[in-house]
C-alpha cells in the first residue's frame, strides 16, 4: 500500500481566489517593508559589530545576576539570554551575552574579555566559556553589504539563467517569486526579531535555490504544454501544469521539510535560526510557485504566436540526449 | 529493453566504487587522523620512528585512501582572526630609507643648488628644500636620477618614485604602481612570518590566507584562546640594538632630531633617548633559544649572523663603558651597559620574563620581524567542547534525518523507493568522498548543507517517478515508461539543478567562512545527487528490470 500525498488526478483551480492569494502575498511583502522600517531586524554581531560570548554552566543561568555582575563594568549595551535545547544535559545551562562594539576599538580587547569573564566567574564559579566571538565595525559593515550583494547577485544569475531557457515572463514570474520568499522569510525575523546574521543570508540564498528549482520545475513542464496544446487558454494550461505536477512538488517539499525538521529538533541551538528561516523558506517557497510565479506569466501574458525558434527550449532536444 | 552500453555501466560502477574508497576513511576519523599526523612528523623529523607512532601507522594500512574531511573551527575548536595589515607602515621606512640617497644625490650638484634641508612632512612623504631656487630643475633631475623602474607584472614602465615640485620644495613619494607592489610584498611577507610563527608553535592544519588587498585570514584549531593566538602573531617582533642617547623621566621630553624617546618596560616612567638608526636588527640574527641567565632567570640567547656580528663587534668595541638598548617594538627591554667588546655575535637578552615568555620572544625572533603593524578586526574562539557538542548534534540530526527520508521514500513509492534510497546513500557517500579528495572543510552549517541535499537529492529522482508514473497511466509498457520517463524529467533536473547550483556558486564567491562552508557542500551534493538520479538510478533499475522482467511494474 502506498503513501499518496496527492490523489492520481488532482483538479485544483488554483487561480479561483487569484486575487485573495496573490493580494496576501503583496500585503505580506508591504507588511515586511514596514516592519523593518519601524522595528528593523535583530542583527547578529556579523553586521553590528561587537562581542558574543557563550557561557556554559552547571548552575541555573539567572540572567539578572549576570547583569548586576556586567553592569558595573560600563560595555555600554549588554544583552544576555539564556539558551535552551532539548539536547543540552540536565545540568547543563547556556546563556548568550552580547556586548555592543566598543567606541574605537576595532575588535574588543583581550583586556574586556578577561575583565567580563572574571566579573561572571564571581557571580557563577562553575562558569566556563565555550566560544567568544568578536567582530570589529569595519568588517560588519561591509559583511551588510556583501549580504545584500549576494542576495541579488543571486536573484540577477537566476534572472538572466530562465531568461536565457525560457521566455523573459518566466523570468521576471521567477524572480518575483523568489524575492517574495526572501523578503517574507526577512519579515518573520523582524516580526519574531529573531538574531539576523551571516548565517540567515546562507538560508535565504538556499531559499532562492529552492523557491527557483520548484518554479522552474512547472514552468519546464508549461513550455511542454504549450507546445502540446496550441489552443488551450493559458490560464487553463497553467491549472493543467500546476495539477501535473503537483504531486512532484508535494513530495519534494515533503522531503526537504522532513530533513530539516530533523536538522531543527536535533541539530542544536547554533544552527536553529538557520534552519528555521529554511524551513519557513521552503514552505513559502512551495506557496510562491503555486501562487505567485505563475500568477504574473498571466499576467504579463505570452506570446503563444507559433515561432520556430520557440522550439529550442523544448524537452525534445533531450530526447535523443544519450541519458 | 532499457540498455546501458557496458563501457558506460562500468564507468559508473567504478566512480561508485572509487567514491565508496575515497569516502571510507572518514568512518574511522580518529584513527585516520592519528596516522596522517604520524606520518606528517616523522616526515618532518626526518624518517625517526617513536613506537606510539608505529602503534598510530598501524592502525590504518598506507594502502588504503587517507584522506578525511577536515573539520571546520566551529567543530574542532580553536581561533579565527581577520587582520588588517598596515601597508602605508612600509611606506615610511621606504621613504626614510631615501633621504642619504638624495642628500648626497643633491651634494653632488652642490656648487647649484646650494645646501639641502629635510623639512617636516607627513610619514611617508620627503620634503626637500634647496637654497637656490633657479636651480630647481637641476635639483628635480638628480633627484628623478634615483628613480627605479618597478618590478611588477603591472607596474611594467613606471618608475619607483615619484618626483615633483611644490614652492621651493622638492616633494618625492612612492608612486603608484610602487605602493601597490609593495603593498603585494607586504603581504606576501607577513603571510609567511605568520605561517612560520604558527608552525613553530605545532598546531595542525591551520589556515592562513590573504583576503583582498591588505587582510589575512588565520584559523588555527586546537589553539586555547584568540588572545593567546594575537599574542604570537600580533606582536611585530622589530628587535634594535640601538645607542642610547641618555635616559629620563619625562615622558614628554623633546628627543632631538633623529632619536626616538622610548618608554622602558621593567622601569615605570623610565625613558630612554635611543638613536633613530640602530647599530645590528633582529633581520641578522640567525637563532633565538630560551634559556637562562647567570642568576637563573628566564632570558633568551641570540645569535648574529656575520654581518651583523662585526657591527655588534666593532660597536661594543669602541663605546665600551656605554649602555646600549635592546629594543623591542619601541619599548626598552634593558639598557645594559656595554662591559667588554663582544666579538663572537652571542648575546643574551634578559628582561622580568617568565618562562613561557622567553620561550614565546624566542620564536618570534626565529621567524622574524613582520614589515608591518596589524589590527584585528574580526576574532572569534570556539572551545573543543562547543565543537564536539555540534558535531554530535549534527550527526544525529543528519541521522534521523536520513532514516525519515528512507521511510517516507519508501512508502511513497515501495521498491521504487528502495533504489532511489540506493541512489542517496551513493550520493552521500560520494559528497563526502569529494569532501576528503578536495580536503573540503566541513562546518556546521556545511553539516546542515548535507542534510538539506539529503532532503533535495531525492528531487530528481521524485521528477522522475512522477514522469514514470503519468507513463504507466497512459497504458504505455512498463520499461517504455521507465524509459520517457528519465527522457522527459531530464531537462526539468538539468534546469532546476543548474539555477541551485548558481546560488552556490555565487554563495562560495561572496560569502565567507560558515556561508563558504555551506555553499560548498550544498554544490557539490546538487552535483553528486544529480550524478545519482540520473545515472545510478537508473542503472539500478535496469539492473533490476533485466533480472525480475516484471509484465506490470507499480511506481
Amino acid at each position: 500500500m502506498r503513501l499518496k500525498l496527492v490523489p492520481e488526478t488532482t483538479n485544483i483551480d488554483f487561480f479561483r481566489a487569484q486575487y485573495v492569494t496573490f493580494g496576501a502575498s503583496i500585503v505580506a511583502v508591504l507588511v515586511t517593508f514596514v516592519l523593518l522600517a519601524t522595528m528593523g531586524l535583530n542583527f547578529g554581531i556579523d553586521f553590528r559589530g561587537g562581542t558574543t560570548i557563550r557561557t556554559e554552566s552547571t548552575q541555573a543561568v539567572d540572567v539578572g545576576i549576570y547583569r548586576g555582575a556586567l553592569d558595573q563594568l560600563d560595555l555600554g549595551d549588554v544583552s544576555i539570554a539564556e539558551v535552551f535545547d532539548p539536547n543540552f544535559r540536565d545540568d547543563q545551562h547556556v546563556a548568550m551575552v552580547r556586548i555592543q562594539a566598543q567606541d574605537g576599538a576595532e575588535a574588543v580587547t583581550p583586556e574586556t574579555i578577561s575583565q567580563i569573564e572574571a566579573a561572571l566567574k564571581t557571580v557563577d564559579p562553575a562558569i566556563t566559556f565555550p566560544a567568544v566571538e568578536s567582530v570589529g565595525p569595519k568588517v560588519s559593515s561591509e559583511l551588510i553589504w556583501s549580504a545584500l550583494f549576494a542576495v541579488l547577485a543571486g536573484s540577477f544569475g537566476i534572472l538572466v539563467y530562465v531568461w536565457a531557457r525560457f521566455e523573459w515572463q518566466f523570468a521576471v514570474g521567477t524572480v518575483a517569486a523568489l524575492l517574495h520568499d526572501v523578503i517574507v522569510t526577512v519579515g518573520v525575523f523582524s516580526l519574531f526579531q529573531l538574531k539576523f546574521d551571516l548565517t540567515i543570508v546562507a538560508a535565504l540564498l538556499t531559499i532562492l535555490g529552492y523557491s527557483v528549482n520548484d518554479t522552474v520545475v512547472i514552468f519546464d513542464r508549461l513550455r511542454e504544454n504549450l507546445a502540446k496544446y496550441k489552443t488551450m487558454p493559458l490560464r487553463d494550461m497553467m491549472n493543467l501544469t500546476a495539477n501535473e505536477t503537483l504531486s512532484r512538488t508535494i513530495m519534494t517539499a515533503s522531503t526537504t521539510l522532513i530533513a530539516l525538521t530533523a536538522l531543527l529538533i536535533f541539530g542544536g541551538d547554533v544552527i536553529r535560526g538557520f534552519v528555521f528561516a529554511m524551513l519557513f523558506g521552503v514552505i513559502v517557497g512551495t506557496y510562491s510557485t503555486l501562487y505567485v510565479a505563475k500568477n504574473i506569466v498571466l499576467f504579463l501574458g505570452l506570446d503563444r504566436s507559433d515561432k520556430p525558434k520557440k522550439d529550442r527550449g523544448t524537452p525534445s532536444e533531450y530526447a535523443n540526449i544519450d541519458a | 529493453m532499457l540498455t546501458t552500453p557496458l563501457w558506460k555501466r562500468l564507468l559508473i560502477w567504478s566512480i561508485v566504487a572509487l567514491g565508496i574508497a575515497a569516502a571510507a576513511p572518514n568512518l574511522f576519523y580518529s584513527r585516520v587522523e592519528l596516522h596522517n599526523d604520524a606520518v606528517a612528523s616523522i616526515e618532518k623529523s626526518g624518517g625517526v620512528v617513536t613506537p606510539e607512532q608505529e602503534a598510530a601507522l598501524a592502525d590504518w594500512p598506507s594502502f588504503l585512501p587517507s584522506n578525511l574531511v577536515n573539520l571546520g573551527l566551529d567543530l574542532r575548536g580553536g581561533a579565527h582572526l581577520l587582520a588588517e595589515v598596515h601597508v602605508a607602515d612600509v611606506y615610511k621606512s621606504r621613504i626614510d630609507a631615501l633621504w642619504p640617497e638624495v642628500r648626497d644625490a643633491l651634494r653632488d650638484v652642490r656648487d647649484q643648488v646650494g645646501s639641502v634641508r629635510r623639512q617636516p612632512s607627513v610619514p611617508g612623504i620627503l620634503r626637500v628644500s634647496i637654497t637656490e631656487q633657479s636651480a630647481m630643475p637641476v635639483a628635480l633631475a638628480a633627484v628623478q636620477a634615483l628613480a627605479q623602474p618597478v618590478v611588477s607584472l603591472t607596474g611594467i614602465g613606471s618608475n619607483d618614485i615619484d618626483v615633483a615640485q611644490d614652492g621651493d620644495e622638492i616633494v618625492i613619494q612612492l608612486s603608484e604602481a610602487e605602493r601597490a607592489a609593495t603593498d603585494n610584498r607586504t603581504i606576501q611577507q607577513s603571510l609567511e612570518i605568520i605561517r612560520r610563527r604558527v608552525d613553530e608553535v605545532g598546531t595542525r592544519e591551520p589556515t592562513i590566507q590573504r583576503q583582498g588587498t591588505d587582510r589575512i585570514l588565520i584559523q588555527v584549531p586546537g589553539i586555547g584562546s584568540a588572545a593567546e593566538l594575537k599574542a604570537l602573531i600580533g606582536t611585530t617582533a622589530k628587535l634594535t640594538f640601538s645607542p642610547v642617547v641618555r635616559q629620563t623621566t619625562d615622558a614628554g621630553a623633546d628627543p632631538g632630531p633623529r632619536n626616538l624617546l622610548l618608554p622602558a618596560v621593567e622601569q615605570e616612567g623610565v625613558f630612554y633617548v635611543v638613536e633613530e638608526t640602530p647599530v645590528v636588527t633582529g633581520e641578522e640574527l640567525t637563532n633565538a633559544q630560551p634559556s637562562f641567565d647567570q642568576n637563573n632567570r628566564p632570558s633568551v640567547e641570540f645569535q648574529f649572523d656575520a654581518q651583523g656580528a662585526r657591527a655588534f663587534g666593532d660597536y661594543t668595541a669602541a663605546n665600551i663603558g656605554k649602555p646600549f638598548a635592546i629594543v623591542l617594538d619601541n619599548e626598552v627591554i634593558s639598557a645594559p651597559v656595554i662591559q667588554s667588546a663582544i666579538p663572537g655575535g652571542r648575546g643574551i637578552i634578559t628582561g622580568d620574563f617568565t618562562v613561557e615568555e622567553s620561550t614565546n620572544l624566542a620564536v618570534l625572533l626565529r621567524a622574524g620581524a613582520l614589515p608591518a603593524e596589524m589590527t584585528f578586526l574580526e576574532e572569534r574562539t570556539i572551545g573543543p567542547e562547543l565543537g564536539q557538542d555540534s558535531i554530535d548534534a549534527g550527526r544525529l540530526a543528519a541521522l534521523v534525518g536520513m532514516i525519515a527520508v528512507v521511510v517516507f521514500m519508501v512508502a511513497c513509492y515501495g521498491w521504487f523507493g528502495v533504489m532511489a534510497n540506493i541512489a542517496l546513500a551513493i550520493n552521500i557517500v560520494l559528497l563526502f568522498a569529494i569532501l576528503s579528495t578536495i580536503g573540503a572543510t566541513l562546518t556546521l552549517p556545511g553539516i546542515a548543507g548535507i542534510v538539506l541535499t539529503m532532503g533535495m537529492a531525492v528531487d530528481a529522482n521524485v521528477l522522475i517517478y512522477e514522469r514514470i508514473r503519468e507513463e504507466l497511466r497512459q497504458k504505455v509498457s512498463p520499461s517504455r515508461a521507465i524509459e520517457i520517463g528519465f527522457d522527459k524529467a531530464f531537462s526539468a533536473i538539468v534546469d532546476s539543478n543548474v539555477t541551485a547550483i548558481i546560488t552556490a556558486v555565487i554563495m562560495f564567491w561572496i560569502g565567507s567562512g560558515p556561508v563558504r562552508g555551506f555553499a560548498v557542500t550544498l554544490g557539490i551534493g546538487i552535483i553528486t545527487s544529480m550524478f545519482t538520479a540520473v545515472y545510478v538510478t537508473r542503472l539500478v533499475i535496469e539492473t533490476w528490470m533485466a533480472w525480475r522482467r516484471p509484465k506490470t511494474i507499480t511506481v
